[in-house]
């Protein structure tokens, strides 16, 4: 599909990797400096791994592939993240 | 594996002896895309092929659709598992291309407009096995999936068959491409099951 | 501020279909029983697992239509023309079946009834379930903040819920609800049928301020909705969408 998701969809598999949603994590684009929740970000789900871009200059700031036994994740594009955690 | 799903069947998966491992059949044509898809005008459309030694060399449109042509028809395997057999396309062979390009390169690098790019050894290039395909199904070749002009490797995996195609570099050294740097194999035969790393 | 809980990684579990409930002639409600269940939040998804005999299998996301608290866990199906999971789910399951799930996924479209202010809820057909788990978690709570759905369908009988919604406008304070039919109105209607425009999104007035909006839907409903609202005015950054891609879902 060509037409973009939203960041939730990161959620699910994302999930399968940390023990907080990550979709609420804030991060700076590494391209244009914006910041924001990945949930805010523009997903491509099955490219055929799954692709996140910065929703204001559509650079990538997130890349994942999920084979049967293994996961990779790519978070270059973003400054770092940063999670909400209680206290 | 999860529980059985009673009464579940999912796709019709008919087997197939000339489906690589693991491959279902599919009659439409999915696009799959790691993001916007680019929209280049003919009038600044450009390939380029560039050896380690020596100048590259450029096509725009006209150049290019000036080189002989020819029709094809061939099976594609996505690494998603789905595979479409009897795909009608023209184009470019890479033999035509590369003809007279003096190189000790053993590797490419293909790089396109958006911005992906996708690696394989020079040699699965050459010999009838590569072209840039422009056509598709009697029909320009729509930007969705890949046009104006793509590479096309059908003996690969389909993300080695690389959409919006503009520039090709043959190297010395193998670099991983956008893919291949993220745990999908470097080589990529479908008949192997060569998906990801290691496999 | 989105609270994150520290949680265990995502892990499959299996429900128990109990009940199901016809909405309309191609949607209904799956009722489920899930041991484990350690709750979620309203506007939140749940990964569903169908596996074939031969080990063939295929995952589709779908939202969570219960509102939080319950003991079972409610999703609702709308059948897809070309569907490889949804005709599975919207007409082979039966109660005593099994359904392999996982969740609750999605911190990020989320409404919860610690949120004081005012919600625009904008739903393209079956873009309404996560957004009717919202309201229910509101009307199961203390808070009456202001709550306007927009929803669009296709004709009246393919709206879901259109029953409970139309007893929740009338009992639940601070409730209203617009229907916007894209193909064919009701008898009635004052109006022909046509696709949503900024007029009945904003009701002729500014958002009050301190408005979150939710829109979900397929995605060509989303975006349009998305613009028409930022054109009038609505700030980009209080707009949370959830596409659920061109056709309403994954087929």
């Amino acid at each position: 599909m060509n037409e973009h998701l939203d960041g939730n969809v990161l959620a699910g598999a994302l999930r399968e990797l940390f023990t907080v949603d990550i979709t609420t994590a804030t991060g700076q684009c590494v391209a244009c400096g914006t910041t924001g929740a990945l949930g805010q970000a523009r997903v491509y789900p099955d490219a055929p791994g799954m692709v996140a871009r910065c929703r204001s200059c559509d650079e990538i700031v997130l890349r994942y592939v999920r084979a049967p036994d293994r996961a990779w994740l790519d978070l270059r594009g973003i400054t770092c993240l940063q999670v909400q955690l209680p206290e | 594996m999860g529980i059985v799903s009673r009464g579940f069947g999912g796709r019709r998966r008919a087997p197939d002896e000339n489906l690589p491992p693991g491959q279902y059949l599919v009659t439409d044509f999915p696009v799959l895309s790691a993001g916007p898809t680019p929209r280049v005008s003919l009038d600044t459309w450009e390939l380029t092929l560039a050896a380690e030694t020596g100048q590259p060399r450029s096509w725009d449109w006209a150049a290019f659709q000036a080189l002989p042509q020819e029709d094809i028809t061939v099976d594609l395997h996505c690494v998603t598992k789905w595979s479409k057999f009897g795909t009608p396309w023209r184009g470019v062979s890479l033999d035509t291309l590369l003809d007279g390009m003096v190189t000790t390169a053993e590797f490419a690098l293909a790089r396109c407009y958006g911005g992906y790019t996708t690696n394989l050894p020079l040699a699965d290039l050459r010999n009838g096995q590569a072209w840039i395909a422009f056509r598709y199904d009697s029909a320009d070749l729509e930007p969705e999936h890949g046009g104006p002009a793509r590479l096309l490797v059908p003996h690969l995996y389909l993300w080695k068959s690389a959409k919006w195609v503009q520039r090709i570099d043959l190297l010395r050294e193998d670099e991983p491409g956008f893919w291949e740097s993220l745990g999908y194999h470097n080589y990529g035969d479908p008949w192997r099951e060569q998906r990801y790393w290691g496999d | 501020m989105a609270r994150a809980a520290v949680l265990g990684r995502l892990t499959w579990q299996v429900g128990t279909v109990t009940e199901v409930r016809d909405e309309t002639p191609t949607a209904r409600t799956l009722v489920l029983d899930v041991p484990d269940w350690t709750g979620h939040q309203a506007g939140q998804h749940v990964d569903v697992r169908l596996t074939a005999p031969d080990g063939y299998s295929a995952q589709r996301s779908y939202s969570i239509a219960s509102p939080p608290g319950g003991t079972k866990l409610e999703l609702t199906v709308q059948r897809l023309e070309d569907g490889e999971v949804s005709p599975y789910l919207a007409e082979t399951l039966a109660p005593g079946d099994p359904l392999e799930l996982r969740g609750p996924i999605g911190g990020w479209f989320v409404w919860t009834p610690a949120d004081p202010g005012p919600v625009l809820l904008v739903a393209g057909g079956s873009g309404i379930v996560p957004l009717m788990a919202m309201i229910r978690a509101r009307a199961g709570s203390g808070n009456r903040a202001p709550f306007r759905l927009v929803y669009s369908v296709r004709s009246a009988d393919a709206a879901l819920y259109a029953a409970e919604l139309a007893d929740r406008a009338r009992t639940d304070a601070g409730l209203e609800l617009s229907y916007v039919y894209t193909r064919s109105a009701p008898p009635g209607w004052p109006g022909p049928a046509g696709r949503i425009n900024a007029g009945i999104l904003t009701a002729g007035r500014p958002a009050p301020p301190g408005t979150a909006v939710f829109i979900c839907g397929p995605t060509g409903f989303v975006e349009a909705a998305a613009n028409l609202l930022i054109d009038a005015g609505q700030d980009a950054q209080t707009i949370k969408t959830e596409r659920f891609g061109p056709s309403g879902g994954q087929p």
